[in-house]
């Protein structure tokens, strides 16, 4: 079967056979210089990607969580081409993104989309909203009677009237200002969008808004989202498939349920127990888990697992060996050397898990 | 131990803006006891930190502040100088949602615990100084306190910033802790190590601690008693479990309802709609009526008054028939 390696399944990869998946990303590496620091050729470099592999198939969400700087953002931009990967591979519906001319990489554009955290910053304040929308249709060659059609349905879909196109960014709230941010997003009719926290700003109720209307819009166009988040219960109720980085790598993924009931790797384990659950006797009586320390800089990762300076489990080898993303026969896949799969949202601990500071 | 620590009543915040007045906080009531944790949640604006910033005088000069805040029996608003200062960082500590705005950029952390100390100790030697401002650092548990104290804020990361910043709140042993969004800027797991720090300071200092956020989910689990802020006021207080369980105000169901959940997948978020008034401009009757599906001809005229209700303190006309006349609606 393709796509498959020594490893196992990746994430959300398609099983049945011949369907290629809508994404497929293989080995994805992106470094940025540092500034002021000292290498070998006296640059230095960090990995903010440090080799991720994932499919998505048409329709599906994979959500890509982890703590900041863990390189879910680099690896959303990589995948839209707001940046270039450093190495490996992404495939958009079997093409090759990497081999494409400029032009047929800007015609590829419009299929896959992008919506951001701070659609404030993202939003052209001295553009009209209409401005704003009818932008992308026109580089796109859309004519502009079909251009207006499609703004106006879409702007009718996330509830925002036509008397709003004339109107400014400053003129919306937040909540109404990600509803643009997401219509802009769809004006080409994308078949991926890559969002990118695109609720961590919003209050709860204009949260559970923005959830239901990409729920709505998924279902209605039959999107794919590669979602961005660092709330994991955010992505427990929007995700198909779910990977956890950690440090530019993916440490655990597999689909919901397998990453939220049957968790194998530690920092997975030690990321649903620290997430709160809005019920007092929930809380009172679930294990806990607390980290020692920081996460590590990226421009000098431990060596062997990364995960190892804050891991309560962590033994020599874990130091010499890089644990690889494989099946430990959970049907699911864990970067550890010592997996041990459970429920840490509600069983209750028999015994402590985890690691004092 | 007699009454509660601290007692606000009737507490009003009003900003003069321009050619109106914004009434950020209407009239809160709410009472902190001895070693007790209080959250105090809501959507953003609606009055939290501008209730707590209020009682410790620490506004812009537009704010006017009204009502009455008792601290330990002893009236504290209008408090200003010396006494007020003493009241700083002595028996009330303050915790941030930045730690950059209470530590100094220019100073190492050890000397800003120290000054901290020498502030409201003075007659402390230099000795005994530098060894409480090791003490401190390891009780928010710091791992190489020795070293850390020649740092400066940005050489740490946001999350032991966030401890020195716990390490000065607890400099002085205050009675109570007042900590707005102590953990909103921090990832999840630095956010576990740093409420497993204040779990642990409370159990070996008793401390009090108002705890402000818009995070239901963390109130749940470090809450005795929580405070449901909504436009200004105080719409419902209960014990953490009847505000989760037995909740009597439309819009503490509302806030519930629109949580999606770490320990289940497919339930139907259902959002409150609308957003809170204008506080300039604030409708007659209950504030939450134009957003209420409990909401009938009185809320629009009458304002709801604070009153006991099942195990809750509930301002609502239609307490206690409000919440189960929800159900269903709008899902
Ligand atoms: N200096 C100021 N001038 C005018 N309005 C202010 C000022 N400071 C705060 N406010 C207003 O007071 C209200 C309450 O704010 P705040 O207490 O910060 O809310 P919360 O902490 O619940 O998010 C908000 O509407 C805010 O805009
Ligand atoms: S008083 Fe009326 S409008 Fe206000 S919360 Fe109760 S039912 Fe709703
Ligand atoms: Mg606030």
């Amino acid at each position: 079967m393709t796509g498959s390696t020594s490893e196992g399944v990746l994430p959300g990869e398609v099983q049945t056979g011949s369907e290629t998946p809508l994404l497929r990303v293989r080995d994805l590496v992106k470094s940025f210089p540092v500034r002021g620091g000292v290498g070998r050729r006296g640059k230095s470099f960090v990995q903010a990607v440090a080799g991720v592999s994932f499919d998505l198939s048409r329709g599906e969400t994979l959500s890509l969580v982890g703590e900041s700087g863990c390189g879910k953002s680099t690896t959303a931009r990589c995948v839209v081409r707001i940046l270039d990967p450093t190495s490996g591979s992404v495939e958009f519906d079997g093409i090759d993104l990497n081999g494409l001319s400029a032009d047929d990489l800007r015609r590829s554009r419009r299929r896959f989309q992008m919506v951001f955290q701070d659609p404030q910053a993202s939003l052209n304040p001295r553009m009209t909203i209409g401005q704003t929308l009818s932008e992308p249709l026109h580089i796109h060659g859309v004519d502009p009677a079909e251009s207006r059609d499609r703004i106006r349905e879409l702007m009718s879909l996330v509830q925002l009237r036509d008397g709003d196109l004339d109107r400014y960014p400053h003129q919306f709230s937040g909540g109404q200002r990600q509803r643009i941010g997401i219509v802009r997003a769809l004006v080409l009719r994308p078949e991926l969008i890559a969002l990118d926290e695109p609720v961590s700003a919003l209050d709860v109720s204009i949260q559970a808004e923005i959830i239901r209307l990409l729920e709505r819009l998924r279902d209605q166009f039959g999107l794919a989202y590669l979602f961005i988040a660092h709330d994991l219960s955010v992505v427990r109720h929007l995700s198909d498939q779910v990977a956890v980085m950690y440090l530019g790598t993916i440490v655990e993924s597999g689909s919901n349920s397998d990453v939220y009931d049957n968790s194998a790797h530690p920092y997975t384990q030690a990321l649903l127990a620290a997430a709160p659950i809005p019920d007092p006797r929930i809380e009172r009586t679930r294990p806990r888990i607390v980290l020692a320390g920081d996460p590590p800089s990226p421009i000098n990762p431990p060596t062997g697992c990364r995960f190892r300076t804050r891991c309560w489990k962590a033994q020599p080898r874990c130091a010499e060996e890089e644990p690889v993303l494989a099946d430990p026969g959970i049907g699911h896949l864990v970067a550890c050397h010592y997996p041990e799969a459970s429920n840490v949202i509600t069983s209750r601990p028999d015994r402590p898990i985890g690691g004092a500071l | 131990m007699t009454g509660p620590l601290l007692s606000l009543s009737g507490l009003t915040v009003d900003f003069s803006v321009g050619d109106g007045v914004v009434h950020a906080v209407r009239g809160v009531d709410l009472d902190v006891n001895h070693g007790e944790v209080v959250g105090l949640v809501g959507e953003s604006g609606s009055g939290k930190s501008v209730t707590m910033l209020g009682l410790l005088g620490l506004l812009a000069p537009n704010a006017r502040v009204g009502g009455s805040a008792l601290f330990d029996g002893t009236e504290i608003l209008g408090l200003t100088g010396k006494p007020l200062r003493a009241l700083r960082g002595g028996r009330i500590g303050m915790i941030f949602q930045d730690p950059m705005t209470s530590l100094n950029p220019v100073l190492t952390i050890g000397r800003q615990l120290a000054e901290a100390i020498e502030a409201h100790q003075p007659t402390l030697t230099g000795k005994r100084v530098r060894a409480r401002v090791q003490e401190l650092l390891e009780m928010v548990s710091i791992p190489n306190a020795a070293e850390r104290i020649a740092a400066y804020p940005h050489e740490l990361s946001g999350g032991m910033r966030q401890r020195v910043v716990i390490a000065m709140a607890l400099a002085n042993e205050p009675e109570l802790l007042i900590a707005d969004e102590p953990t909103t800027a921090l990832d999840v797991t630095i956010q576990a190590q740093i409420l497993d720090v204040l779990a642990d300071l409370r159990q070996r200092t008793n401390t009090a601690m108002v705890i402000i956020t818009h995070d239901l989910g963390l109130v749940a689990g470090v809450a005795d008693r929580v405070n449901v802020m909504y436009a200004g006021r105080v719409v419902e207080r209960a014990e953490v479990d009847e505000i989760f369980h037995k909740h009597q105000h439309p819009y503490t169901a509302g806030l519930l309802r629109c949580l999606p959940r770490l320990d289940r997948r497919g339930i139907d978020l259902d959002p409150i709609g609308g957003a809170p008034p204008r506080l300039d401009r604030l409708p007659e009757g209950c504030a939450f009526a134009p957003r209420c599906r409990a909401a009938i001809d009185e809320c629009l005229v009458r304002d709801p008054m604070l009153r006991m209700v099942g195990a809750s303190v509930v301002a609502c006309h239609r307490a206690p028939d409000a919440v189960a006349s929800l159900t269903g609606a709008g899902a």
